[in-house]
């Protein structure tokens, strides 16, 4: 159906930017459904529990002890801004996952952050070097509204599958959906099918 | 930060719905009334999706607050027109009545009051569209007593639905003047929220990324627990 009167700004067409979306430029918008919450690294720990062989968690110093790598790339919210060629630093859940051995049957991964916020992904969608554990932005301390200290980073798919204050990732034998999801939000979330809503 | 089963929402697909109304309230602001096919109960706090498209495909889809409360026939939409906003300004500028848009929902169902819960909201600027569908739904519940409102916004001109707010609010807070019931020119502090903690169960804040991420902070620091508050950010886009 064609809107009456609109036309719309100039169209750039960036290959780079999924349909719906556009380019924030510098800019970097924070939405977040909590109040943004205080992490004391002396005492937090990244887990990764649920459907593995061996239960795992490391300090803040440990994880960064393990293959660091800076990640480039494009992240996409749902709310339709995308930023371009922007970069992270972490650790792959590779590394992660390696360590705790994931049972044949774990199928998903539930991340959760420190506030209880939690979020649902297929385990394939985490691995083969396609989601992080990061905790620098353009080379400077993630920012706290951000997701600071530690955040899951998973570009290819829409950004509040990259759990912000990340704390917890737990192995599943069968989906289950995170905080978003279970309003109503895609199990999946891939950018470039639009998979927004449920039944997108 | 548990859901409540019963908030799960409906979104559905897209839906046609025909302007009703159109009135402009200020020189930056465009308030639509509109009728929706098969149109879904919201819950106040929840949004519609409006989706434009030009003649060669393009779209753009932003997220606008519900204004009305459930029991009104018509979804009332309050829209801020922002500078080469392209969505906002083609609803401020162009829209008629009588023109069909494209619209989803109502989605969301974490920032909703239930009406029964004794909430405290805080909205800055158009973040208080939300509230005014809370204000309107616990009129009509004929339970004012639930909520508590806090406005905030830099001039009473500048206050999204002025009139009907600083009626039903408890606190208005304006940043550039003194407020009609005398609290002196200054931004939203934790000092204004603390009197209005107590007995209220949820805490509610809305408004622009700024004035959210502020509000939510104050009102912790107000004393209300962290995991009882609910936030909803109107980013650049929606
Ligand atoms: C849940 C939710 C509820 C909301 N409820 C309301 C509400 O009740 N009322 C309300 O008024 N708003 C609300 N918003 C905000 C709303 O969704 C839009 O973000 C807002 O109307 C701006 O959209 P726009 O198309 O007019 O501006 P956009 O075109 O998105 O632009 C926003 C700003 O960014 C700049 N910009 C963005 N993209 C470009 C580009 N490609 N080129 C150049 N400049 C660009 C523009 O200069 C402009 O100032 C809500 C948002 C959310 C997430």
């Amino acid at each position: 159906m064609t809107t009456r009167g609109f036309t719309g700004r100039p169209r750039r067409s960036d290959p780079r930017l999924p349909p719906g979306q556009y380019d924030v430029g510098d800019d970097w918008p924070v939405l977040t459904a909590e109040v943004t919450p205080g992490v004391d690294l002396a005492t937090w720990r990244l887990v990764v529990d649920g459907a593995v062989g061996q239960p795992s968690s490391w300090s803040w110093d440990e994880l960064h002890a393990l293959p660091v790598e800076r990640v480039d790339t494009d992240i996409h919210c749902v709310t339709t801004w995308s930023k371009l060629g922007t970069s992270f630093t972490g650790v792959r859940v590779d590394h992660l996952l390696a360590a705790a051995g994931p049972l044949p049957a774990a199928t998903h991964v539930l991340a959760r952050s420190v506030t209880g916020y939690t979020t649902n992904l297929p385990l394939a969608d985490v691995t083969g070097g396609r989601a992080w554990a990061v905790w620098e932005h353009e080379g400077r301390p993630l920012p706290v509204p951000h997701g600071g200290p530690v955040r899951l980073l998973v570009p290819h798919l829409y950004f509040w599958k990259s759990a912000k204050w990340l704390e917890r990732l737990t192995l599943l034998t069968a989906d289950e959906p995170g905080f978003w999801e279970r309003y109503g939000y895609h199990d999946r979330g891939d950018p470039w099918q639009q998979q927004r809503y449920q039944g997108d | 930060m548990t859901p409540t089963p019963g908030s799960v929402a409906p979104t559905g697909g897209w839906r046609s719905a025909r302007v009703a109304a159109v009135d402009r309230p200020g020189p930056a602001a465009v308030r639509l009334r509109l009728d929706v096919a098969d149109r879904v109960s919201h819950l106040p706090g929840q949004h519609y999706v409006v989706r434009l498209t030009a003649p060669d495909g393009y779209t753009a889809s932003r997220s606008y607050s519900v204004a009305s409360a459930p029991g009104d026939p018509l979804v009332e939409l309050y829209v801020e027109r922002l500078v080469d906003g392209e969505v906002s300004g083609y609803l401020a500028d162009v829209l008629e009545p009588g023109d069909e848009l494209e619209v989803r929902g109502p989605v969301g169902g974490w920032f909703v009051w239930d009406g029964t819960t004794p909430a405290l909201a805080v909205g800055g600027g158009s973040g208080v569209v939300p509230l005014v569908s809370m204000l309107r739904h616990a009129r009509d519940t004929g339970r004012p007593e639930l909520l508590c409102l806090v406005g905030a916004a830099r001039t009473a001109a500048s206050l999204p639905y002025a009139e009907e707010m600083l009626d039903g609010c408890t606190l208005v807070a304006l940043s550039q003047e003194d407020s009609p019931a005398g609290r002196p020119a200054g931004r939203l502090r934790a000092a204004d929220l603390a009197p209005l903690v107590d007995g209220r169960d949820a805490g509610f804040v809305c408004g622009s990324a700024g004035f959210a991420e502020t509000a939510s902070q104050a009102l912790v620091a107000a004393g209300m627990p962290a995991d009882r508050v609910r936030v909803e950010r109107f980013g650049p886009s929606g």
